[in-house]
């Protein structure tokens, strides 16, 4: 059973997701509970592999017993062990926090949304735990297929957005496959780690060449880096707020984490910062992401919007510190996957909450959220002071490391982008906060002598698990330093200085 | 020297954070400011009983966490932390009083927000003061800026909200866009960023970089209101009275200069500074600061504005008295963050209970107030007589100390800066003073009965005259710690 953790992290939402929509068919009610026991398992799996590789370092697992290259292998190190735990722990959060979202919005849908919602889970987690690199593209067609049809449900434009998202995923999921079909003609394998033993003797290939850049590309498709970001606001911000909470903090970043992967474990580091001369121009294109993503947020009219935008600055956060290529900038990277995976769902659930109870998240629809719903918007408070980067909260420390490992790479520009990006943020935030905050909403007079208005929160579950997520964002912050010492430091190839 | 190594700086910082929760679940405003009380004189006990191990030249540390390797929250508690925790820590004692008297006086809407900030915003005030680091010291120093914005725009009206904005400008942008690449770059190039005594910084930094990074710094701490840094100070006025008098004459400003001193100080080191000539040009910088908010305060009529560009000036003192690097200038500019404290406290009290009273907030609708309100403008005339520094008041002390130390450091400028700049404080506030108690019966806007604000009002800036009045007689005590924070 222990040594299974691997494969049970996959297969048992995996299979759930079908039981789910044949339980959905006799009762509605079972759909959720079904849903928390597969992704509550799958949590389970993550920390036990990550508690386990603390102990004894990375194992790998042969999928059918079927041995490698031929086979397909799970390997299991520090790097994706963390990533697990988070995409899992995402995944439980959001599903108990939305569950009277999902009622309301899906009543006839239930069975098909948490089937839908499983199997998206499942492909997250399946692209992170393999080291097989087509098994990576299947599992991202997953990933890509049920998140088309979690943004297709929603309301207004989100089929429209749905129809975007496709277009740009396939692309960018074709150019990664072309790619991993050139490293195939090249070697002769699939398998990560034989990929990469392959492919450090002959890194002077053009084939070679060819397969990184276009990887690359495909890669930064999917994860929406300026100027390649043009599918992602209108798809997260029309998709239904059950869906969004999952699908914006996790999937941005499981393709941050796919490319480390790819440009440090399977091309060396020595391939990818020396070989080509590409450092200079990608910290260059990350601090563009960064400065757009915050000049576009700026420009937006409502709270997810602002949010889908600052999702876009905060991808070159993570591409700029692996370009950067230092020890520090890396784990600033690392940290950042985390941590942004943490802040983006309280930001999130927020929005949710607010847009359950406040039938919407335009600026005029907040007006006054402070007195309604004061402890859904606490929680935005802290999400929004962690994205601005106010320490003790998380989003501190990744920056930190970020620009550290700017300083000593000497890439002021990324550094200057950073800066800017906090205070683009502190305005963004304190907008939204002023509008909740001065502006009376409908029907009160003013704020002065007057008896306050009956509280009016979001569900019980959902403002539960936002205060949960909120204090999570300090904690991350006050056991950063662990977390990087003892996790994400030994992910860290050795050859990086 | 010996070091401690106590758990009492974190509780010192902490007992008012944990006074929140208490606060949102007390059943009546009694019981809640009951608590309130209870929390702030716990708070300044917990200081004071490390005053003397502090006296005996010892220092007091604990470590929370380390949150970046080799860098922790850690608190470390000498002379200057305490000094300054000492009178931000009392003063909250006697504006916890004014504020039941000013905020119930006014059937001021939302007082559990507010008591709650204003205990957040003191855990920050004494977090920064007992920093051992200039991490620390930003993670308080941020924290302090956001807990004050609900207390600046506690009105929740449109003027509330652009000075908020302001505010949020002047404080936050600053502080992200100077003091945290500041503290990066220090951090690179040495490694560290705990104070030390002689700083840390010297032989690792080019001149030109030592100069850059210390006016990041001086213009980051935004909150110490060096021109052209000062605007969101006036602004900040339109928050009640109490938190005005609190956190924008003593807790907030005094954190500004306080990290302008500790980063002087601490990371830079005087020898440092003065090897550079680093500290003439910010005697000049801050000696500008002095003569201009002077002349500025003179033309303001709202007598709160009067009295922020009037703070604004005095912090200028501060920053001017410690970069003078000579010992009596460094004396008197940190025994000056007490002095002030206690005489611009009384003229925001007395500001507030005026308004209480009668809803006055212009100087030009105050004449002959005197008649009606005598207790507290005898307290005003002593506050400002602190300010101005005179005696029978502490203001003398420092003033007496910053004037040898320009003399000690060969500064005349300085000195005629200084002593131009006494003679414009006494321009701004004597008028104000003599127009309450002697006018001609026809100008005279008030009749002849007395009639006090809420003794709640009444009583704190009685207590602080006072005070001001016992430092004069008794200064001892900070000029003691101020030269232990010097090395003396």
């Amino acid at each position: 059973m222990n040594s299974h953790f691997p494969a049970l992290i996959i297969v048992v939402p995996l299979l759930s997701a079908f039981v789910i929509v044949m339980a959905g068919w006799l009762n509605k009610k079972y759909c959720f509970p079904l849903a928390a026991a597969a992704l509550g398992s799958s949590l389970v799996s993550a920390v036990a592999m990550l508690s386990r590789v603390m102990d004894s370092g990375p194992f790998t697992y042969h999928l059918g017993g079927w041995a490698p290259p031929w086979g397909i292998e799970y390997r299991v190190d520090h790097l994706n062990a963390l990533v697990l735990v988070v995409v899992a722990a995402v995944a439980f959060i959001n599903l108990i926090a939305t569950r009277a979202i999902v009622r309301a919005d899906f009543p006839e849908k239930t069975g098909s949304f948490y089937g839908l919602y499983s199997l998206f889970a499942t492909g997250l987690l399946g692209v992170v735990v393999t080291g097989d690199a087509f098994n990576l593209f299947v599992l991202l067609e997953i990933t890509a297929l049920t998140g088309y049809a979690l943004i297709g449900i929603g309301k207004q434009h989100a089929p429209l957005a749905s129809l975007n998202y496709i277009f740009m995923g396939t692309i960018g999921a074709s150019f990664y496959l072309l790619g991993v079909g050139y490293l195939y003609l090249a070697t002769g394998t699939l398998n990560m780690a034989d990929l990469a033993l392959h492919l450090s003797k002959i890194s002077g290939s053009t084939v070679v060449l060819a397969a990184f850049l276009i990887c690359l590309t495909g890669l930064y498709m999917k994860m929406a880096l300026f100027p390649l970001h043009a599918w992602l606001p209108n798809a997260y911000a029309c998709a239904p707020s059950a869906a969004a909470g999952i699908i914006a903090p996790l999937t941005t970043k499981v393709m941050v984490y796919v490319l480390i992967r790819i440009t440090l474990f399977v091309f060396t580091p020595a391939f990818t910062y020396a070989h080509l001369p590409l450092n200079q121009a990608m910290i260059w294109l990350a601090s563009l992401a960064i400065v757009m993503g915050s000049i576009l947020a700026l420009s937006q009219k409502s709270l997810k919007k602002i949010l889908v935008y600052i999702i876009v600055a905060e991808v070159g956060y993570m591409v700029g510190g692996l370009w950067i290529g230092n020890r520090i900038s890396i784990s600033g990277s690392i940290l950042h996957i985390v941590n942004d995976a943490a802040m983006t769902l309280c930001v999130f659930l927020a929005a949710a909450g607010l847009q359950f109870k406040l039938k919407g998240d335009s600026f005029i629809a907040l007006r006054g959220s402070f007195r309604k719903m004061p402890y859904t918007m606490a929680a935005l408070v802290v999400g929004g002071l962690s994205i601005i980067g106010v320490p003790p909260t998380c989003g501190f420390f990744s920056k930190w490391y970020l620009i550290s490992g700017a300083l000593t790479a000497g890439t002021y520009q990324f550094v200057v982008a950073l800066l800017l990006n906090s205070l683009v943020n502190v305005v963004l935030f304190f907008r939204i906060f002023e509008i909740g905050y001065f502006e009376p909403f409908p029907g009160q007079d003013s704020h002065r002598g007057q008896k306050a208005q009956a509280i009016n929160e979001a569900p019980l579950s959902m403002v539960a698990m936002l205060l949960l997520v909120s204090a999570g964002l300090i904690a991350l912050g006050l056991f950063s330093s662990d977390m990087v010492t003892r996790i994400i430091l030994p992910s860290i190839p050795a050859g990086i200085l | 020297m010996a070091t401690i190594y106590s758990i009492k700086p974190l509780l010192a910082v902490i007992v008012s954070l944990l006074l929140i929760p208490v606060l949102i679940s007390s059943r009546t405003p009694n019981i809640r400011e009951g608590w309130t009380f209870a929390i702030a004189l716990a708070k300044f006990l917990i200081v004071a009983s490390m005053v003397p191990a502090v006296l005996l030249g010892n220092q007091i540390v604990f470590t929370v966490a380390e949150i970046i390797p080799g860098l922790a929250i850690r608190f470390k508690v000498d002379a200057l932390g305490i000094l300054f925790a000492l009178v931000a820590s009392l003063l909250w004692i006697v504006t916890s009083a004014y504020s039941i008297g000013y905020m119930r006086g006014l059937k001021e809407h939302s007082q559990t927000r507010y008591f709650c900030f204003f205990a957040l915003a003191l855990s920050a005030t004494i977090g920064v003061a007992f920093s051992a680091n200039l991490l620390t010291l930003y993670l308080f120093y941020e924290m302090l800026s956001f807990a004050t914005y609900p207390l600046v725009t506690h009105h929740q009206d449109r003027e509330a909200r652009s000075s908020g904005r302001k505010y949020l400008l002047y404080i936050v942008g600053p502080s992200i866009g100077l003091v945290l690449p500041a503290m990066l770059i220090c951090y690179h190039l040495t490694g560290t960023l705990e104070f030390t005594p002689r700083g840390f910084l010297a032989g690792a930094a080019s001149p030109l970089m030592t100069a850059v990074l210390l006016f990041m710094f001086i213009f980051g701490f935004a909150k110490a209101a060096i021109m052209p840094m000062h605007a969101w100070l006036p602004a900040a006025m339109v928050a009640p009275t109490p938190v005005s008098a609190l956190l924008h004459a003593v807790a907030v400003v005094k954190v500004g200069v306080f990290s302008i001193a500790r980063v002087m100080t601490g990371v830079f080191g005087v020898d440092l500074l003065a090897g550079l000539h680093l500290g003439t040009i910010v005697c000049y910088i801050a000696g500008f600061t002095v003569i201009v908010a002077s002349l500025m305060a003179i033309s303001q009529d709202g007598l709160k504005r009067r009295l922020a560009f009037s703070t604004i000036g005095q912090l200028s003192y501060i920053v001017l008295g410690v970069a003078l690097l000579s010992p009596k200038g460094m004396t008197g500019g940190l025994v000056h963050i007490a002095m002030h404290a206690f005489g611009k406290i009384t003229l925001f009290f007395c500001a507030g209970a005026i308004f209480v009273a009668t809803g006055k907030k212009y100087i030009s609708e105050m004449t002959g107030i005197g008649k009606r309100m005598p207790v507290t403008m005898v307290a005003f005339f002593i506050g400002s007589l602190s300010v101005i520094g005179l005696p029978p008041t502490g203001g003398f002390f420092s003033k007496w100390y910053l004037v040898l130390g320009t003399l000690e450091s060969g500064q005349t400028t300085m000195l005629i800066i200084l002593l131009t700049s006494s003679l414009l404080n006494a321009a701004y506030f004597l008028p104000i003073v003599y127009h309450a108690f002697f006018c001609s019966p026809e100008k005279a806007m008030f009749g002849d009965d007395i009639q006090e604000a809420p003794l709640w009002c009444v009583v704190p800036p009685v207590i602080t005259a006072a005070g001001s009045v016992f430092l004069f007689f008794y200064p001892t005590l900070f000029v003691r710690l101020a030269e232990l924070a010097i090395g003396l």
